[in-house]
Formats: structure tokens, sequence, C-alpha cells
């Protein structure tokens, strides 16, 4: 209600949400003080900057989120979800802290356009915000058409990604719930890069877990465009010849191209069909809509490319982007914790520069990335990617790099740590 | 804790740390910044939440601290992830990090 008032205010006035009331921190004149940012997306990316840029500013920023989901839900351990092992509650947290704890104006709506000249942003609800930094982290967009039928099958809730984790990760569960012991359950992987690298072989394994105790004549499928598993292989490999033998079946290099929703049969470019009673297609991604629309996706038309000191676009000032968005620099994974690393970098960075500062020249981000491979063994990879000022781009640091020397149940309570820390991290 | 508390604990916090954790000029929001990048594990300004298998880094004697990440990164202390990310950081960040998690006040309430 209050939400819609204020939006109401900023239409009815033509001054966005310029000096609203509801603020929690005065507007006070003068620069860096007055500075707007606004934040696009409420996800690892943009509520972590949302919250670093009021705490490294000192409260002296005036930051807005915009987000349209009433809750956060974490991608990381959604497949615990779809196995049965975790509920959405566990993986669901408010944004409410932002702005009580930090003074960050959550606005409930979706931003429909950007006037990157006039930085000004319009939102879906009819309000306008003005801003003089523009965070962008709208995560991915699936790519729908390149999989013929699939936006079709979809939209029906036939066929499911449950890729952001949500309804249709409820909706996938039910679907696997449904199914008959002796069923198939297919999972279709892109070619890298897509969000999450490993994550399409973690549900795989977890939905194995789920058949193994429940439904032991069913089977998993992996259909992977991908020469081979494009991430922690060897690990999920080892857990899978020995907990999931001839029950899961991982097949590389098969491109899906099409569906057929009324026979549950996925197409290949090369391969013959295969029906089955789950279908989960993971379509090709691209960088968020609204990054495309405002013409910041200069890199194959996919991705964004940015300036690795301050995550600015290279394709517009004042716009930065982070997350799963960006084009990736090398070995760079889209995961949630890289989005949380970036936007750290990114907001100390606007900082710097609305102070008046150098921005740092040597920034650093970190990686850790858990995967389960049943509901009580974890795998992690971790990695610190540094600034390299010779090629201007982060480069993972010689050595500080690794994995899990096998699946392990200890790294499965460091995972729900990891968890708790990192929600708490970007949202609390 | 009470919201009255809470100005209470930052002048606290202030006065522990000094100009370390909280004032601001282009070196600390550097240090600040590159503590943020153990916040996702060990929680913001190095508080973890309750319980967590993570160890808290806030309050941290800063000898004890460069030790332990000298020892990750030598190899001499075992670990899962820390070996791998400690080789990250240099004696430098890794000295920066000590005084800043030094400076910022251990968590009154677990």
């Amino acid at each position: 209600m209050r939400r819609r008032t204020l939006l109401k205010l900023a239409g009815a006035t033509g001054l966005g949400l310029t000096g609203c009331a509801t603020t929690s921190s005065p507007n006070t004149v003068g620069a860096p003080e007055r500075a707007r940012v606004l934040v696009v997306g409420g996800g690892y990316g943009g509520a972590t900057a949302a919250k670093y840029l009021r705490l490294l500013s000192q409260d002296k920023i005036d930051v807005v989120l915009v987000e349209p989901d009433a809750a956060f839900v974490s991608c990381p351990l959604s497949n615990l979800v779809l196995g049965g092992y975790r509920a959405m509650t566990d993986i669901t947290r408010p944004y409410d802290t932002l702005g009580a704890r930090h003074g960050v104006r959550v606005v409930g709506d979706a931003v429909a356009s950007i006037d990157a000249t006039r930085r000004v942003a319009v939102l879906a609800g009819g309000g306008t915000i003005r801003y003089d930094k523009l965070v962008l982290s709208p995560g991915v967009e699936m790519i729908w058409d390149s999989v013929a039928g699939l936006r079709a099958a979809n939209q029906q809730g036939r066929i499911l990604q449950a890729w952001k984790a949500g309804p249709e990760t409820v909706a996938l569960r039910r679907q696997l719930e449904a199914m008959p012991n002796g069923g198939v359950f297919a999972i279709a992987i892109p070619e890298a890069p897509y969000r999450c690298p490993p994550g399409p072989y973690e549900r795989a394994s977890l939905v194995a877990a789920y058949f193994k105790a429940a439904k032991p004549r069913s089977k998993v499928l992996i259909l992977d465009a991908n020469e081979d598993v494009t991430s922690k292989g060897a690990l999920f490999k080892k857990a899978w010849a020995e907990s999931y033998k001839g029950l899961l079946e991982y097949q590389p290099q098969s491109k899906a191209i099409g569906v057929d929703a009324a026979t549950n049969t996925l197409k290949f470019e090369i391969q013959d069909d295969v029906r089955a009673d789950v279908l989960n297609v993971l379509p090709p991604m691209r960088a968020g809509a609204i990054a495309v629309q405002t013409g910041l996706a200069n890199s194959n038309a996919r991705w964004c490319n940015v300036h690795w000191l301050n995550f600015e676009s290279t394709a517009a000032k004042d716009i930065h982007v982070i997350g799963d968005s960006i084009q990736i620099a090398s070995q760079m994974p889209k995961s949630g914790h890289m989005a949380n690393s970036q936007a750290k970098v990114c907001a100390a960075a606007i900082v710097a520069e609305l102070n008046g500062w150098e921005i740092d020249p040597a920034p650093l981000l970190s990686n850790t990335c858990y995967s389960f491979v049943d509901d009580k063994r974890a795998v992690h990879v971790a990695s610190i990617h540094a600034y390299t000022a010779a090629h201007k781009t982060f480069e993972p640091v010689a050595g500080a790099s690794g994995l899990s020397s096998a699946p392990n149940e200890l790294e499965a309570a460091l995972a729900f740590s990891w968890a708790r820390s990192i929600w708490a991290d970007t949202l609390g | 804790m009470p919201p009255t508390l809470r100005p209470l604990m930052l002048a606290a916090a202030l006065l522990a740390a000094g100009s370390a954790a909280l004032a601001q000029d282009a070196t600390t929001l550097r240090a600040r910044s590159l503590a943020a990048s153990c916040a996702q594990c060990h929680g913001t300004d190095g508080h973890t939440p309750p319980g967590s298998a993570m160890r808290p880094l806030a309050g941290m004697a800063a000898p004890y601290l460069t030790e332990q990440l000298l020892a990750f990164r030598s190899g001499e202390r075992p670990g899962s992830v820390m070996p791998q990310l400690a080789k990250g950081y240099s004696e430098q960040q890794i000295a920066q990090l000590a005084a800043y998690f030094a400076g910022v006040p251990a968590a009154s309430t677990p």
C-alpha cells in the first residue's frame, strides 16, 4: 500500500522518487551527500550493491532498489527443494532488512525503460526515478526461441526451466513427485556460458538421490550441449559412478534444438529424439532484458562488456552492470557469490568516484561455490580473481583456486553456513 | 538488540576501531572493500550469523589472523576452501585484513 502511494505520488508530481517523505535518510543538499544510485534487480548482485553502497558511503548516498519480487529467493540451494530435502521457505528471505537496517528504499516494481542521457528510469508501474549512477543487476533472460517450441511449452507450464528459483521450482518438484516409478527425468543443458555452471549437474544428482530413495526404477538423463561437464566434472562423475550407477546417464555433445510438448520429446541437432516423463530444458541465456533493451549487451548481442575497475558499461556512461549479465572474464563463473563480489567492487568504485577519490587500482574478487551430490554430501570450487593492470581485466590468481578432493559431509554443513552468511551479507 | 542500543554500539565501534573501520577516506574505503571479499562466508565485517560453522573474524587479534592466513597460504594449516583462497592474497593484503578485522568489535551477542 505504502509503495503504491509512493509511486502514485511520484507519478503525480513528475519528480520521480526525489524528496519522498518515506526516505529513511534526509536528502541533504550538496554533493556527494545527495547523489542517488538506483539499483535494478534484487538478486545476489543488486541487493549486495544496494547494501554496500550505503555501508561504504556511510549512508551518504541515497540508494533506491527496484525489484518486482516481494522476497529474495535463492537459486543456490534451490536444487535441494527439487530433491525434496528443503522447502521454499528455507531459501526465501525478506527484503525488509535492506530498508530497516541500511536505509535502502526498496521499490516493488520493475524498470520498463532507461533514458541513459537524461539519467531517468521509467517504472512499469508508471513512476520515474532520476539517478546519478545506475547499477544494473538483472540476471539472465532465457533465449526461448533458440529451442523451437519451448516458449509455448513453458508458458503452458508443461516444460519448465526452474533456473530462476521461484514458482517453477515448486512446479518442477510437483512434476517429479507425480512421475511414476520407472519414469525418466531429462535435463537439457545449453552451451556455456550460462548461469551457475555446476547447477545442472547438482540438479541431476539431487533428482537421482530422490529417485534412488523413492522411485528406484526411474532414470535421470543429462543431455549436455557441452563437450564435457562444465564444472567440478571429476567430482560429479565420481559421485555418479559411486551412487547412481544405472540410474543416471550422462550424454555430452547433445544440443537441444526443439521440443514437442504434446509428447514430451526433445529434439537434437544430431542425435535421435528423446522422450521423457519430466523434461527440464535450460535454453541458452543472455543478459537480463532491461540490459539488452538499453543497448548494453554489446558482446555477441548476449552479454554486457564492462570496464573492470568499476563495472561501468562500455556502452553507456554512469550505468554499471554486475552479476550474470556481464561478459565474463577468464574463468569467472556466473555465480551468486561472484555477483556479490562484483557488487562490492562496483559499490566501492562508485563511492570513491562520488567522493572524488581515485578508484582502487587493484580490486579483488572471491568465489566459493558448493554443490550437493546427494542430501548429505557436497563439493566445492573456490577461486580468487585479481585485477591486472597490464590486461585491464580480472584474472584468476595462479594457485589460488581449487576443488574438494571428494564429495564429503563436512562441506554439506559448510554449504548451509555459506548460504546463511551470504544471505545476511547480501540482505541483512 | 533494542533499536536504541544501536547508536551506542556504533559509537563503541568507532571508539574501539579508531579510524580503522569506519572513518571515511580512500584508504579505509579500500580496506573495508578488501575485507568485504571475506564477508560472503564470514559475514559482513566478520560477524557470522548465529550457529554458523564459519569463524567470525570480527575482533580477532591481528597477529593471530595474520598467522592463520599465512599458514593457510603456505599449506601448513589444512582446510577446505581457505588453503586455496588464502593463496590469492598478498602479505600486504593479509596485514590489511588482519588490521581491519581486529578493529571491528566482536559481536556482543552470539
